[in-house]
């Protein structure tokens, strides 16, 4: 369990920082999305993985920690917000450019 | 002062809210109402600098749950005088805006400066750390509406780079929350500062971490090198109403890391010890060479500012970095003149480029209407930015060397090269854009006595800060005593008491 989840983490966190180093907006936002993925499943293991028990104390001998669970789904919530207005800027940009390249100085260079 | 601290986050929220939905389409409702409450927001700042003065720290129990189980919001002197410059700054940027048409050039001008203004306030205010992550994303998404303000290719895909960033920056910020939180089982400011040190040995190794995460958030929000690399694209390329509205974000890279480093990680830590210092230091360095080599090198006006913003907020961080409450007092007084002054200065170039056809300083431009004026704005800003006699820049710098006596050799050349360098870049920037115009007749353009009246109003508040000088560091001092015995914030948030 523990290791899925922490391989898991580091396959999504990798896998975001590549592909928000590319120089096109929509595999940036992408790579951006799974780098919440995985932020927002750290935030989960940060109250410790608990199988089978109820976040309420004296329901069973062991109980999960809700506060995280809190936490991540304000994370989700906000990244989710971010993301649609990064879509927004991203489309406005892609009509008054033309294209959509990230870099701003060089507008020839490839991606 | 009682239930006033929460309505500083409240008030804004609730004028936003009524802009979008009942004065949707009415340009002179909305500059009233904006103007009402940024007055009530400055009234309210003062009184609460006033509490906190006499009264000493106060937190505020949201829903009345004792903390660290419910979110407080936490009131001292820091965070009250924080509070005050971003009132007076909202005043002043908001009477530009209207003075000079900027927000009737796109719509909801006025709503995203109150959420701004809600974002900044409560970062400012907050006594939890996953709270002043919400702060931060709340003044983020503010500020990526006003950033892209009026519209525009280049404007819209610098918008871009920015929120990207800041997109990265949060999900480093989260992952350091996280960390924190596995390690010590909340999130309260006090209760970590009560916690920390009774740490065992074995998860030291996360908190570090977790600080030096924490750090690089706070560095890429206050423009610290390496993480600086956002700032001039995005100030440059923002409306220059609003660039000189995020004159005070920055700063809030610089509060927080104060305020993490005296409260949560202090000095006398054994898990982090003097590491937020070890490593702000030559970083900040590094930012001012870094802020003055680019103001020599600018090429437009708004990049010119921004490079000086870069160069103050180095100084800033320098301050800091001591961590002792001597060069704090000194950090304090120099950030409150940086804001003025940077703010000021983006407006001045604001009046420039919006009278140019083109804002480039490398080719001749055209003469400019009302150039006198603007001129002397300009070359009041600049005098106080580079730290010249008379006014704040150069007592501020003053304090910040006189605080690093013991660091002579390494502090003291870097201060006054790099305000040499800002010196000649403000010289070359002014003698081109003033005495060397094409040898026409300037195009007319409106006065605008508005947008004259808050430029001028913010290089008043820098010659206020000048003459007040002894009393405003005094105060200062004090400020910063408080800062490094925290026994006082901590109690207020009456931890381990139930209600």
């Amino acid at each position: 369990m523990e290791l899925l989840l922490a391989s898991l983490i580091g396959v999504l966190t990798a896998v975001g920082i590549y592909l928000m180093l590319r120089l096109r907006t929509f595999p940036v936002i992408l790579g951006l999305t799974f780098i919440s993925y995985a932020v927002n499943l750290f935030i989960f293991a940060s109250g410790r993985l608990v199988v089978n028990a109820a976040p309420i104390i004296g329901t069973g001998d062991a109980y999960a920690d809700p506060l995280p669970q809190a936490l991540v789904l304000t994370a989700i919530v906000i990244s989710f917000g971010m993301t649609a207005v990064l879509m927004i800027l991203a489309i406005a940009g892609h009509l008054e450019a033309g294209h959509d390249r990230v870099n701003m100085d060089q507008p020839e260079d490839r991606p | 002062m009682g239930h006033w601290i929460i309505v500083l986050v409240v008030l804004p929220a609730m004028v936003a809210g009524l802009m979008v939905l009942a004065m949707r389409g009415d340009l002179v409702l909305q500059r009233v109402a904006s103007v009402a409450a940024i007055l009530t927001l400055n009234a309210i700042a003062w009184a609460l600098l006033w509490s906190a003065t006499v009264q000493g720290p106060e937190a505020y129990f949201l829903g009345d749950w004792p903390a660290p189980f419910g979110i407080v919001l936490m009131l001292d002197r820091l965070s009250a005088l924080m509070l005050v410059l971003l009132a007076g700054l909202a005043l002043a940027v908001v009477l530009y805006a209207i003075g000079s048409g900027w927000d009737g050039r796109g719509a909801h001008f006025h709503a995203l400066l109150m959420f701004l203004l809600m974002g900044i306030g409560g970062a400012f205010l907050t006594g939890d750390a996953f709270n002043l992550f919400v702060f931060f994303e709340v003044l983020l998404i503010a500020s990526y509406g006003l950033m892209v303000h009026g519209g525009g290719g280049e404007r819209t895909r610098a918008g871009i780079q920015y929120v990207a960033f800041n997109l990265v920056g949060s999900s480093v910020f989260l992952i350091a929350l996280a960390l924190v939180y596995a390690v010590t089982g909340t999130l309260n400011l006090a209760d970590l500062a009560e916690k920390l040190p009774a740490l065992p040995k074995g998860d030291m190794a996360l908190i570090r971490v977790s600080a030096v995460l924490l750090l690089a958030v706070f560095a890429i929000k206050g423009a610290l090198v390496p993480l600086q690399f956002w700032l001039p694209g995005t100030y440059a390329h923002a409306p220059g109403v609003v660039a000189a509205m995020f004159a005070v974000m920055t700063k809030i890279g610089a509060y927080a890391t104060l305020r993490f480093g005296t409260l949560v990680f202090p000095p006398d830590l054994p898990a982090t010890g003097d590491l937020v210092g070890t490593l702000v230091l030559p970083a900040a360095l590094v930012t001012l060479v870094v802020g003055a080599v680019g103001v020599l090198g600018a090429t437009t006006l708004p990049r010119l500012v921004a490079f000086a913003g870069i160069g103050s907020m180095g100084t800033v961080f320098l301050a800091i970095a001591a961590f002792t409450p001597q060069a704090t007092a000194a950090a304090l007084y120099y950030m409150i003149h940086s804001t003025l002054a940077t703010a000021a200065l983006f407006l001045v170039a604001d009046l420039v480029t919006r009278r140019r056809s083109h804002a480039g300083l490398r080719e001749v431009g055209p003469a400019i209407a009302q150039a006198g004026l603007i001129a002397a704005l300009f070359m009041a800003a600049a005098i106080a930015l580079a730290g010249l006699p008379p006014l704040s820049g150069f007592i501020g710098k003053l304090l910040v060397l006189d605080a690093f006596r013991a660091e002579m050799g390494l502090v003291w050349p870097v201060v006054l090269g790099s305000s040499f360098l800002m010196i000649l870049g403000f010289a070359r920037a002014g003698s081109r854009l003033f005495w060397s115009p094409a040898a026409t007749d300037p195009a007319p353009h409106p006065v605008e006595g508005l947008a004259f009246c808050a430029t001028f109003a913010l290089i008043a508040g820098l010659a206020v800060l000048t003459l007040l000088a002894g009393p405003i560091t005094d105060w200062l001092s004090a400020t910063a005593e408080a800062l490094y015995d925290p026994a006082a914030t901590i109690a207020a948030n009456r931890l381990g008491q139930e209600g």
